[in-house]
């Protein structure tokens, strides 16, 4: 591109201060126009923050802004909107009882009366200009993440936008809806749209980006042409070290056996059947991986395991005990470890890091003196683990919801893996992480394979279940449709299996 | 029959206060701002709406100044939940007492005294010539018939144009409507305010057309029935119709059954009694449906914070 090009977005020492973290550094941040430019960084680096600036829910501390050329202040989102810029953010900013429509059109000018209908016909306009369907009726809580983020782009171009903020847009969604999306975006860029799109998956960012500016810890390390990088240097950029991709994997003798679920059945919230008749079994030092496209059970699968479900039928057992639809309490006392999914699940934004640190084990006799806490003691165990599960916080008692992303997800794996469980149940553990934090909690689990736990491992990155697994259980639908060892696997296979075209006989079923 | 049409005859000027206050309430708890002040408004609104008519013998003027009175109160508590973002329960709390105390400050000289002004009945055309019924139900005064007509209105703006959407939204995620350019601020201050309006226009009713008389605490707990009723009405101003005749019938019925011989300290806990089992039944019906309070109900909401 030529020297002249007046850049659409131009951020010029940018700084950010919140209690105890400098967000953003002197931060400088150009994007021209037409280009699909990608933010990269760590979980903390101060990404969503100079976003944040940019479409005006922060004011910076200090540095300046030009939009086309012109410098401006941006005091609030309703500024933002004015200039230009739409912004899909990491949490979706949705009022999920509301319909599709009902979103959209909040906060518009004109219509008194009417709104949503009114807007109808713009609404399918936009769907059909960039396949973004989604039936305008419908409750925003009805829907895939996949289609709140379609609401949320159409949100966005309602406005006018021609430079779209797209924070994480892809952590949520299925591979399918990946692909989906760049095609949008591709689109969108094509017809002179300005796209900033921020991400910690360097393939994303290596196949739809121009360029890349890569922030680490509130600084900008580089902005580079995508065409001229790859994957090592960006990871290395960002994570300030090489990161290894691959990782090293011990061959390990397998124990007794850990979870033994026979023919078993639950119920999702609408009272359906989400899982039916599945059966498997984990031994000490094994990981099983469950594989699938999310929504076929996973969720269900573990919730029972870990007692928030109840069983419909079939039975688990946990070391040789049944466990069947008891307690958590009671579970949790027979070493099951459970990370969920959806992080803030088993967490408490409001409370401190140390108090979530011992939500699980403040009965513990070492952490009460009489009626009262042993503050000390807690404290002391608190500090041990944020410094051996290297937890990035201002202090131990700055509340959990201030942390960024990857450090919940630290702070939470602390907690449940410092016990020593015998069997560790972790869904989607990395998701939403940046590399080098991936590569943290993927060594952890490892470790507690070779410490003997049994892991089941729920993951829709089929890369990540196939590193650490040792088998891969394939769920459709709620059924198991076969078990296979993750070495020479057969990608394609477990594909098809995947998508519910092939079924192997499961050799644990009924034994 | 007679008795049943005299009973609903009653019920409807008794339930009239609540169905002001209820549907203030539904407006401002819908932008996510609890207010526990609602006693208190009525109460400010009652001595406000007897002294005014009582000195000027005008009473829309008595109504409109009452109606003001109750909004100042209500924008005392805006100023506290919203901007200072203090806790709403205790603001709203402190500003009950705060009206009752300077209600009866402010009512002293007027304890005992009669009202002459007052509203006369409206009939409504051809309804009200309708043998038995027509006098029983179509002759009431003009602050019923405005009640009445708020509910369909007030269900229209809330629910088939941009001010409700923008309401509704504030209450179940300021911050989504903060992204789109909403003045989440602007909206709760007119929603508080709003409610704080029609709460004192409820208490003047009771002094003015009820009563009408001015006695120390007249409101005897109705601020309390209008936030339950909220909830019964699940947040919907048709239903809060049928909750505020509904408890206008229980009322009456305390009236009724006295000279029948039952303990008038059982009959006093009757609304309260009633109260319970409808938040009791409302409760299930609430899960079934899967409708709860706004979502962001009593949280202050400030821009920066995550
Ligand atoms: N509203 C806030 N109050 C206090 N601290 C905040 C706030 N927002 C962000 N921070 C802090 O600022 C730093 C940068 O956070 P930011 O959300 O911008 O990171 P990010 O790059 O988007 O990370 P992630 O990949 O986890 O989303 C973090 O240390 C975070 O804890
Ligand atoms: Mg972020």
């Amino acid at each position: 591109m030529s020297e002249e090009v007046i850049p659409v977005v131009s951020m010029r020492g940018i700084e950010k201060r919140f209690p105890g973290v400098l967000a953003n550094d002197r931060v400088d941040f150009e994007v021209r126009p037409g280009e699909i430019h990608a933010l990269l960084g760590e979980n903390g680096a101060g990404k969503t923050t100079l976003m944040n600036i940019l479409y005006g829910i922060y004011q910076p501390d200090g540095g300046e802004i030009l939009i086309r050329g012109e410098s401006v202040v941006i005091h609030s989102p309703r500024e933002a909107i004015e200039l230009g810029i739409g912004m899909v953010h990491q949490h979706f900013r949705l009022v999920t009882s509301h319909s599709v429509a009902e979103n959209i059109v909040l906060g518009l000018p004109g219509n008194l009366f009417f709104p949503e209908q009114a807007a109808r016909e713009k609404i399918e306009e936009f769907s059909d200009r960039y396949n973004l369907t989604v039936d305008p009726e419908a409750r925003i809580w009805q829907l895939s993440a996949g289609e709140q983020q379609r609401v949320e782009i159409i949100k966005a171009l309602y406005r006018g936008a021609e430079i779209l903020i797209m924070d994480e847009p892809t952590s949520m969604l299925t591979p399918g809806e990946v692909e989906d999306l760049f095609t949008v975006l591709r689109r969108m860029a094509n017809e002179g749209n300005t796209i900033i799109f921020i991400s910690h998956k360097l393939d994303e960012v290596m196949a739809v980006s121009d360029r890349v500016t890569v922030l680490r810890q509130g600084r900008v390390e580089a902005t580079l042409e995508t065409a001229q990088t790859e994957k090592r240097e960006l990871a290395r950029l960002m994570v300030g070290r090489e990161v290894l991709f691959r990782i090293e994997k011990n061959e390990i003798k397998l124990g007794e056996e850990v979870l033994r679920i026979e023919g078993l059945h639950a119920l999702n919230d609408k009272g359906l059947p989400a899982i039916s008749g599945v059966s498997l079994r984990i031994a000490r030092g094994e990981i099983l991986g469950i594989a699938g496209v999310a929504g076929n059970g996973q969720r269900e699968l573990v919730e029972t395991i870990a007692g928030l479900r109840p069983a419909t039928g079939g039975h688990i057992f946990v070391s040789g005990h049944e466990i069947t639809s008891r307690s958590p309490r009671e579970i949790i006392e027979k070493d099951v470890c459970f990370v969920p999914g959806e992080r803030l699940t088993a967490l408490v934004p409001e409370m401190s890091v140390t108090e979530n640190l011992i939500l699980k084990t403040y009965r513990d006799q070492r952490f009460i003196r009489g009626l009262f806490f042993n503050t000390r003691e807690i404290n002391s165990h608190a500090d041990d683990l944020i410094e051996r599960y290297a937890v990035t916080t201002p202090t131990r008692d700055t509340p959990l919801k201030l942390l960024s992303g990857g450090n919940i997800q630290r702070v939470m794996l602390a907690r449940e893996t410092s016990g020593k469980p015998a069997l560790l149940i972790a869904a989607h553990p990395t998701s939403g992480l940046d590399v080098g934090a991936i590569e943290y909690i993927w060594q952890l689990l490892l470790k507690e394979r070779e410490r003997g736990t049994a892991v089941l491992l729920v993951s829709e990155d089929l890369e990540e279940a196939l590193t650490l697994s040792d088998r891969i259980a394939v769920i459709f639908e709620g059924e198991l449709m076969g078990i296979v060892p993750s070495v020479d696997t057969d990608l394609e296979e477990i594909g098809l299996m995947m998508a519910g075209a092939h079924r192997l006989p499961v050799p644990e079923a009924g034994e | 029959m007679q008795f049943i049409l005299s009973a609903l005859r009653a019920a409807i000027p008794a339930g009239t206060p609540l169905l002001f206050g209820t549907l203030g309430e539904v407006y401002t708890e819908r932008s996510g701002v609890l207010n526990l002040g609602i006693e208190g408004m009525m109460i400010m609104g009652s001595v406000t709406a007897f002294g005014v008519a009582h000195t000027t013998g005008n009473v829309w003027l008595a109504i409109l100044l009452a109606a003001l009175a109750g909004g100042l109160l209500a924008l005392l508590h805006a100023f506290a939940s919203i901007t200072l973002k203090v806790n709403q329960v205790v603001s709203g709390l402190a500003i009950t007492m705060l009206g009752l105390g300077v209600s009866g400050m402010m009512g002293k000289r007027y304890i005992g005294q009669p009202l002459d002004a007052g509203f006369t009945a409206v009939d409504i055309p051809l309804l009200s010539d309708i043998p038995i019924f027509g006098p029983l139900l179509f002759q009431f005064d003009p602050l019923v018939y405005l009640a009445i007509l708020l509910v369909p209105l007030l269900w229209f703006v809330l629910y088939r144009t941009r001010w409700g959407l923008s309401l509704r939204s504030v209450g179940e995620s300021p911050a989504t409507a903060d992204a789109l350019g909403v003045n989440v601020v602007a909206v709760r201050y007119g929603a508080v305010f709003f409610g704080g309006l029609l709460a004192g226009v409820g208490g003047a009713y009771l002094s003015v057309v009820y009563a009408p008389a001015w006695i120390e605490g007249m409101t005897a707990g109705a601020g309390w029935i209008v936030i339950a009723l909220t909830i019964f009405a699940m947040w919907d101003p048709l239903r809060a119709l049928l909750g505020a005749y509904l408890f206008g019938g229980v009322r009456v019925l305390q009236y009724r059954l006295q000279p029948l011989g039952i303990s008038p300290n059982l009959l006093a806990m009757l609304p309260f009694i009633f109260t319970i089992l409808v938040l009791v039944a409302s409760a299930g019906e609430a899960m079934r449906r899967r409708i709860g309070a706004p979502a962001a109900l009593m949280q202050p909401y400030t821009r920066e914070e995550r």
